[in-house]
C-alpha cells in the first residue's frame, strides 16, 4: 500500500468526526483518500475543504474544543503558514494529531524531502513521531491518539514520515482492523468541553502573575507524554505484536565504534551500510530516535554509552549555529560529562539523495575527528 | 423563547467607562440565550472580559487568535452538527479582526456556508492597540497610523464595505446595527441565530477613548451617525436589501465635530473640501439603500 | 486555586473585580420623574441599573459614573453628582 493511503487508513480506523486539511505535497494523497472514504461512507465524517492552512488547523481547534477527535495534515510551508495555530493548540492543550509528510522549507522552492518543516517547531509543545517505514508510521498513529487524549498528558502530536520516500512509494503493511483499533483506542472523553450545559471561557489572556506557570504545567505535561508514548506503546507491542515501548530504536551498538543517530527514512539505509561496514571489520551502530518530543535524552544517554564517536545525520539545518544540526546539539547535551564526541553531518536537504557510501564516508569523517559540517556539497556550483 | 431578563454577561469586566462593545457583549447573550457557544477573537472586547481567571462570560466561550474565530466557528458548528447538538454557534470579533487580519478565515467560512452568525461590533479602528486604522476606519478619521498633520487630514481610505462583500459570498441574511437602538440589536441578533446558514451582523459600537467624547455619549454618537447618515441600519436577506432605517438627515458636522478623531477638520478653520467629501460619502449612502424620509410639501 | 490548563475557567470571578473603585461621578435618580422605561436598565454597560421594586438602583460596587443613563434617561430623571468621599 502507498504511504500515505496506509496513513489514511490509520486516520480512518481512529475515527475522527472532523477532517480538515489543506492540500499540499506531498500530504495530498492521505486527504484525498480519506476524501474518498468519506463520499464512499467508509468514514463517518465532516470533512471540510477550508481555504488555507491557517483555517485548517483552526477548523481542528473548533471542532477538538467542541469535543471531537479530529485529524489534519500537512507539510513544509503549510505547516509554517499554521505556526501561529500550532503554538495556540499546544497552550489550549487540545489533543490534535497531524501527519507531517516532511519536506524542505522555501526559499528556494522545494518539494523534496527533508525535516527541517517539523523540526522548526520543536519548541511548539506538540510531541513528535518520526517514522522510519511504512509500517512504523502507521501504528504510531494510533500510539499518537492514545496518548495525546489521556487527561495526564492532553498534548497534540506530529507523526512525521519523509515526504515522497515514505509517502509516495509502496510497501507491505499491516492494517489493524477497526474493531482492534476500537479494543486500543477508546472514544475521546475531552477534560475541558464548550458546552452550554457546563459554560467554560478556553483560552482567556493571562497576565505576567500567571502566565509562567501556564508554560511551566504545559512542560510537565510534555514529560509525561514521554511516559505516555511508552506506555501506549508498549500495549500496542502486546495487542499487535510490534513493540513501541521505547522512544529510540538501537542497532548493532554493541561493541559500536562508531554510532549514527537519526530520524525516519534514512534510518534503512543506515542499517544496510552498518551491515556492510561491519562485514568489513568496522564497528558501526545505530541509535534511531522515534520520538524526538519530549527529547529521550536518558534513553540516547544510555543507548551511547561508551562509544567513542556518535555521528548524527541531520536533514535539517539550523542556520548560524556552530554546530550545524539541530538534532547533534541536543544530543550532544544528553552526553555532557560522558566524553564523547558528536558531531554533526548535514545530508539529504531538499530531498538530496543518500547512498550507503554516503554513510560509510561520514563514519569515516567522525573517525578522524572531522564533523559539523555539510556533507555532499556539490562544490563545482560553489 | 429566551429570557431577556438574564444576564449572560457579568459586571466587573474591564471596559472603559460607557463602552459600546461591553454594551454589545450584553445585548448579544439576552438574545441568544444560554443554549450558546461564543468564538472571540483577540481584541478589546476579549481583553477586558477574559483576564485570568476572571472571565465576565457566562457561557461557553472560546478564543483563540486574531484571524481565525470565523475558522474555529467552523471548526465547533462542525462538530456539533455530527453529534446533532443545538448550540448556537455566534462570533464576536471586532472590526480589525474582521475586516483586515480575518478575512481569509471569514470569506472561507462564508463560503462554506457554516451554520454561525458573526456579529462584527465595529469601532472602526484597532482599538485594544491605542487606536490603529484598520480598514473598517472612516475617511479623514485621525488614528495613531492615520494622524491628521501639516499633510494629512487623517485616514485617506474608504471604510471597506464588508457586509456587500459577505452579502456576495450568499450569506443568508446580511445586517447592520448599531448600540444605539439596543432592541434593534437584539432583534436581528435573534433572526441571525435562528436563520439557517452563515449570517453577518455589523453593529457600530463607538469608542469614547479612541473617538474622542465624553463616555456618558456613546449612545447620542451612535445616534448621530445614523441621522448623518455615515451609518446606515439595514437587512439583506438572500442577497436582496429588505429594510433600511429611514431618517430626517442631518449634515455630517455635527457628527464630526462632536469626536476629536475628526477634530482637525475644523481647526484652524472649518475644512470645506474634506467635510464637502464626507458629505458625499453620506449622500451616497441615503441614494443606495433610500433612507431620506421624504417630507410633504 | 491551581491553574486550569489551556487558560481555561469557569464563570463566576469576574464580580471579584470591583469596578465601582474606577467612579468619579455617581448617578442619583429622581423617581418622581422616572417612568419606568428601562433605558437605563437595558444601556448600562455594567448591569449595574436594575428596577425593582419601584425603584431604580445603581450597583456602586461596580457602576463606572460613565454616565450613560443619565444621558440617555428621556425624562432626565438621573443626574451625575460629583462624589464625595
Amino acid at each position: 500500500m502507498e504511504g500515505s493511503h496506509a496513513v489514511a487508513e490509520a486516520a480512518k480506523l481512529c475515527r475522527p468526526e472532523v477532517v480538515s486539511a489543506y492540500p499540499i505535497t506531498p500530504q495530498t494523497h492521505i486527504v484525498e483518500r480519506l476524501a474518498e472514504m468519506v463520499a464512499d461512507g467508509e468514514l463517518d465524517a465532516e470533512y471540510l475543504c477550508v481555504d488555507s492552512e491557517l483555517s485548517a488547523l483552526s477548523v481542528c481547534l473548533g471542532s477538538s474544543a467542541a469535543g471531537s477527535r479530529v485529524y489534519s495534515a500537512t507539510s513544509s510551508q503549510g505547516l509554517m503558514l499554521m505556526a501561529e495555530v500550532v503554538f495556540n493548540v499546544a497552550g489550549m492543550r487540545q489533543p490534535i494529531i497531524m501527519s507531517i509528510a516532511n519536506r524542505a522549507l522555501g526559499a528556494p522552492l522545494s518539494i523534496w524531502n527533508d525535516q527541517q518543516d517539523s523540526l522548526s517547531l520543536r519548541d511548539s509543545g506538540w510531541f513528535q513521531l518520526y517514522g522510519e517505514d511504512v509500517q512504523e508510521m502507521t501504528d504510531q498513529h494510533f500510539i499518537a491518539y492514545k496518548a495525546a487524549e489521556r487527561h495526564d498528558v492532553l498534548l497534540p502530536g506530529f507523526v512525521c514520515f519523509d515526504g515522497f520516500i515514505l509517502s509516495h512509494t509502496y510497501e507491505p503493511v499491516d492494517i489493524p482492523t477497526q474493531e482492534e483499533i476500537d479494543a486500543y483506542l477508546p472514544p475521546y472523553v475531552p477534560y475541558n468541553k464548550l458546552d452550554a450545559k457546563s459554560p467554560l471561557s478556553m483560552g482567556m489572556y493571562a497576565t505576567p502573575d500567571y502566565y509562567m506557570e501556564f508554560r511551566y504545567e504545559t512542560d510537565l505535561a510534555m514529560q509525561r507524554a514521554g511516559n505516555a508514548i511508552s506506555e501506549v506503546g508498549k500495549e500496542f507491542g502486546e495487542m499487535f505484536g510490534r513493540d513501541y515501548s521505547m522512544h529510540t530504536e538501537s542497532y548493532r551498538m554493541d561493541d559500536a565504534d562508531v554510532a549514527f543517530v537519526a530520524l525516519g527514512s534514512i534510518c534503512g539505509t543506515v542499517k544496510d551500510a552498518i551491515d556492510e561496514m561491519r562485514a568489513d571489520g568496522i564497528k558501526a551502530g545505530l541509535v534511531k530516535i522515534r520520538t524526538y518530543r519530549p527529547f529521550p535524552a536518558k534513553e540516547i544517554a544510555h543507548a551511547l554509552a561508551g562509544v567513542p564517536k556518535v555521528a548524527v545525520l541531520e536533514k535539517n539545518i539550523s542556520l548560524g549555529t556552530s554546530m550545524k544540526g539541530i538534532v547533534g546539539l541536543e544530543v550532544k547535551d544528553a552526553l555532557t560529562g560522558t566524553g564523547i564526541d558528536v558531531y554533526s553531518y548535514v545530508v539529504g536537504l531538499g530531498g538530496r539523495d543518500i547512498r550507503k557510501k554516503d554513510i560509510r564516508a561520514i563514519a569515516a569523517l567522525a573517525e578522524k575527528g572531522e564533523g559539523n559540517m555539510f556533507y555532499g556539497l556539490r562544490t563545482e556550483l560553489l | 423563547m429566551v429570557d431577556k431578563s438574564l444576564e449572560l454577561f457579568d459586571c466587573g469586566h474591564r471596559a472603559c467607562g460607557g463602552c459600546g462593545p461591553a454594551m454589545l457583549a450584553r445585548l448579544m447573550l439576552k438574545a441568544t440565550g444560554e443554549n450558546v457557544i461564543v468564538v472571540a477573537s483577540t481584541g478589546c472586547m476579549e481583553v477586558f472580559s477574559t483576564p485570568y481567571p476572571e472571565t465576565a462570560w457566562k457561557v461557553p466561550w472560546i478564543h483563540s487568535l486574531f484571524e481565525n474565530a470565523a475558522a474555529v466557528a467552523s471548526g465547533i458548528e462542525a462538530s456539533l452538527k455530527h453529534n446533532n447538538r443545538t448550540e448556537k454557534v455566534v462570533c464576536i470579533c471586532g472590526d480589525g479582526a474582521t475586516f483586515d487580519i480575518g478575512m481569509l478565515c471569514i470569506s472561507g467560512a462564508f463560503e462554506r456556508g457554516h451554520d454561525i452568525t458573526y456579529i462584527c461590533y465595529d469601532n472602526e479602528a484597532y482599538m485594544n492597540t491605542g487606536i490603529q486604522r484598520s480598514g473598517a476606519t472612516p475617511y479623514d478619521a485621525s488614528t495613531t497610523t492615520t494622524p491628521a498633520g501639516r499633510m494629512s487630514t487623517g485616514n485617506a481610505l474608504p471604510k471597506k464595505d464588508l457586509p456587500q462583500i459577505l452579502n456576495a459570498h450568499g450569506a443568508s441574511y446580511v445586517a447592520t446595527a448599531s448600540v444605539a437602538y439596543p432592541m434593534d440589536v437584539m432583534k436581528k441578533v435573534e433572526k441571525a441565530i435562528n436563520t439557517p446558514g452563515a449570517c453577518y451582523i455589523q453593529v457600530h459600537t463607538p469608542c469614547s477613548t479612541g473617538w474622542g467624547f465624553d463616555g456618558a455619549k456613546t449612545i447620542e454618537i451612535g445616534k448621530q451617525a445614523i441621522e448623518c447618515g455615515l451609518w446606515v441600519n439595514y437587512e439583506m436577506e438572500n442577497g436582496e436589501l429588505k429594510k433600511a432605517k429611514k431618517i430626517l438627515r442631518t449634515p455630517v458636522d455635527d457628527y464630526l465635530k462632536a469626536q476629536k478623531r475628526f477634530r482637525h477638520l475644523f481647526k484652524p478653520e472649518r475644512n470645506a473640501e474634506e467635510i464637502a467629501k464626507i458629505q458625499a460619502i453620506a449622500d451616497a449612502n441615503a441614494a443606495k439603500y433610500n433612507i431620506d424620509i421624504k417630507l410633504k410639501e | 486555586m491551581a491553574l486550569r490548563i489551556g487558560a481555561a475557567a469557569a464563570p463566576g470571578r469576574a464580580p471579584d473585580n470591583k469596578t465601582g473603585s474606577w467612579r468619579v461621578f455617581m448617578p442619583i435618580v429622581d423617581m418622581e420623574k422616572c417612568t419606568h422605561c428601562g433605558t437605563c436598565t437595558l444601556a448600562c454597560p455594567e448591569t449595574a441599573v436594575s428596577d425593582e421594586d419601584g425603584e431604580i438602583r445603581f450597583d456602586l460596587d461596580y457602576c463606572k459614573g460613565c454616565g450613560v443613563c443619565a444621558n440617555e434617561c428621556p425624562a432626565k430623571a438621573i443626574k451625575m453628582i460629583l462624589e464625595e468621599n
